[in-house]
């Protein structure tokens, strides 16, 4: 580390720090790791434990052996990353899959490009694309485990909504129910299980004032926007904007992945051309692409250009 | 410069895949397996070898305005005959290399090694040079082969070793990066010690 920081004025101090964001991210997702360990019972419990455990063992690894630079580990960055990464998997994910997510996640996709602050692309984004090109098979197992509460549950078993949507059409979807999907009954990756309670984190990380709304908002209204255009104009062959809300990983990534820190931009003008990006993106490849799901991609899309439109959108300096 | 060191430099010093970077299309999209990689690579190297010939010793009578495109009627010339060899002789390897074999023509390391080595240089020279950088070449596409194919289907020159799929994506492009991206930095790690 440098001993002397030299740093433009005003130095003010302030008691938040790496640490204590990252562990705000942690608590706001709770919520979301209750819910899908309650659904998806002892699986889930050991894809959470194998992630979170394997990144920060490797976070240690790396750091400690390779770069032989100070040990990161203590700044719950990994910890986020572990958690991430599980509830971007099915609940039925075999161990060393997930391990070897871990390995893409904080190896490739984070230390290779000198840790955290450094990273172009959301680590466990990059994992679970990387995982989902390698084992199509696997990744998309949305086979129910039988969890600790809910055990008859499974009427979407086999396939997530958009997935049926992407096979069927409007008309395979047309009997699901909104309230089930907003409070616990979506078939997918883990995280995706409740929407509430990733609501319930964005509101914690709001209030917490972890993170600015306007890329969440913007993701979220780029998507209802695009979507409600394209059904207004043939509801019998696009899907409506609510159920394109609350399907699939929207929630999840537009609320803990494109707000990350280091790969979104930094003004809040940066934050809306990068939501609206990632919004049009993700519909593009849901309502068009060969995947059902599109959201990673899209966030993967968008962070590649995140140092343009830093470029673009200036902070205004101080005092100015 | 030893007449023997024109051979070795290709492997470590001058090697064109990990220190030179060049040929990075042929490299990246042929190297599904360690066969693959090394077929295009021995492929590579007769063009390189009989391109460097020709081009020394005809190199004094070219005008300098069009020493590009005479190169490259001549580097055709082999790429051709060596199309048409393969065709003949091992249709299977022609078949999975497919384009790749007439894209040998606009090789960087060809191209590169007439432009930089074989017009300066006498006909011997010119050879051992392009079996240097040859071999050279084959080597670094035989082993990114054989990496991507442990990683991507499991199994090393065609023999299986676990059952089923590996990690699908070192097969695909994605993985072509990741696996030679890597490697530079081992080969870097363990070269400039």
């Amino acid at each position: 580390m440098d001993k002397l920081l030299v740093s433009p004025s005003p130095h003010l101090h302030t008691k938040t720090s790496t640490k204590s964001l990252m562990r705000d991210v942690v608590i706001a997702l709770l919520p979301a790791v209750v819910v899908s360990v309650l659904f998806y019972g002892w699986s889930e419990l050991l894809i959470l434990g194998v992630s979170v455990a394997s990144c920060v063992l490797l976070e240690y690894v790396i750091t400690r052996y390779l770069l032989k630079k100070p040990c990161s580990v203590g700044d719950f960055s990994a910890v986020v990353t572990g958690i991430l990464l599980a509830l971007n998997l099915p609940s039925t994910t075999p161990w060393w899959i997930v391990f070897i997510g871990a390995v893409v996640a904080i190896g490739v996709a984070k230390m290779t490009f000198g840790g955290l602050g450094q990273n172009l692309f959301n680590p466990a984004i990059v994992g679970r694309v990387f995982l989902l090109i390698s084992f199509p098979a696997q990744m998309t197992d949305w086979t129910r485990p039988q969890g600790f509460i809910g055990g008859g549950l499974d009427a979407l078993s086999g396939a997530t909504p958009l997935g049926l949507a992407k096979e069927g059409g409007v008309a395979a979807v047309e009997g699901l129910d909104y309230m089930d999907m907003l409070f616990y009954n979506i078939g997918g990756s883990a995280g995706e299980l409740s929407a509430i309670a990733l609501l319930i984190g964005f509101v914690y990380l709001l209030v917490r004032k972890v993170i600015r709304p306007y890329i969440t908002l913007s993701i979220l209204a780029t998507v209802a926007v695009f979507s409600g255009i394209f059904w207004a104009i043939d509801p019998m062959t696009y899907t409506d904007p609510l159920f394109n809300l609350l399907t699939g990983g929207l929630l999840l990534g537009s609320i803990f992945m494109a707000t990350d820190y280091v790969t979104s931009p930094m003004s809040n003008w940066g934050g809306v051309i990068f939501g609206v990006g990632i919004g049009i993106i993700t519909m593009l490849i849901r309502y068009f692409g060969a995947y059902p799901e599109g959201v990673s991609f899209a966030i993967l899309i968008m962070n590649s250009v995140v140092p343009l439109i830093n470029k673009v959108c200036h902070a205004k300096k101080y005092g100015r | 410069m030893g007449k023997f060191q024109l051979i070795t430099k290709g492997r470590i010093k001058e090697n064109p895949t990990f220190v030179l970077l060049l040929g990075m299309c042929p490299t990246l999209a042929t190297t599904t397996s360690a066969i693959n990689g090394m077929s295009m690579g021995l492929a590579t190297t007769f063009v390189l070898i009989l391109s460097n010939i020709v081009i020394s010793a005809i190199a004094a009578y070219i005008p300098d305005k069009v020493r590009i495109p005479s190169y490259i009627v001549v580097i055709a010339t082999f790429v051709t005959l060596l199309q048409f060899v393969m065709q003949a002789y091992v249709p299977d390897i022609y078949e999975t290399l497919g384009l790749f074999i007439p894209l040998i023509v606009v090789n960087c390391i060809v191209l590169g090694r007439a432009e930089a080595f074989a017009n300066k240089n006498g006909v011997v020279d010119s050879a051992l040079d392009g079996i240097g950088i040859g071999l050279g070449f084959t080597l670094s596409l035989t082993v990114l082969g054989l990496v991507r194919e442990i990683l991507g289907s499991g199994s090393m020159f065609g023999w299986k070793f676990i059952e089923g799929d590996g990690i699908l994506a070192f097969v695909l492009a994605p993985g072509a990066f990741l696996a030679l991206g890597y490697l530079i930095v081992i080969f870097r790690k363990l070269t400039t010690k």
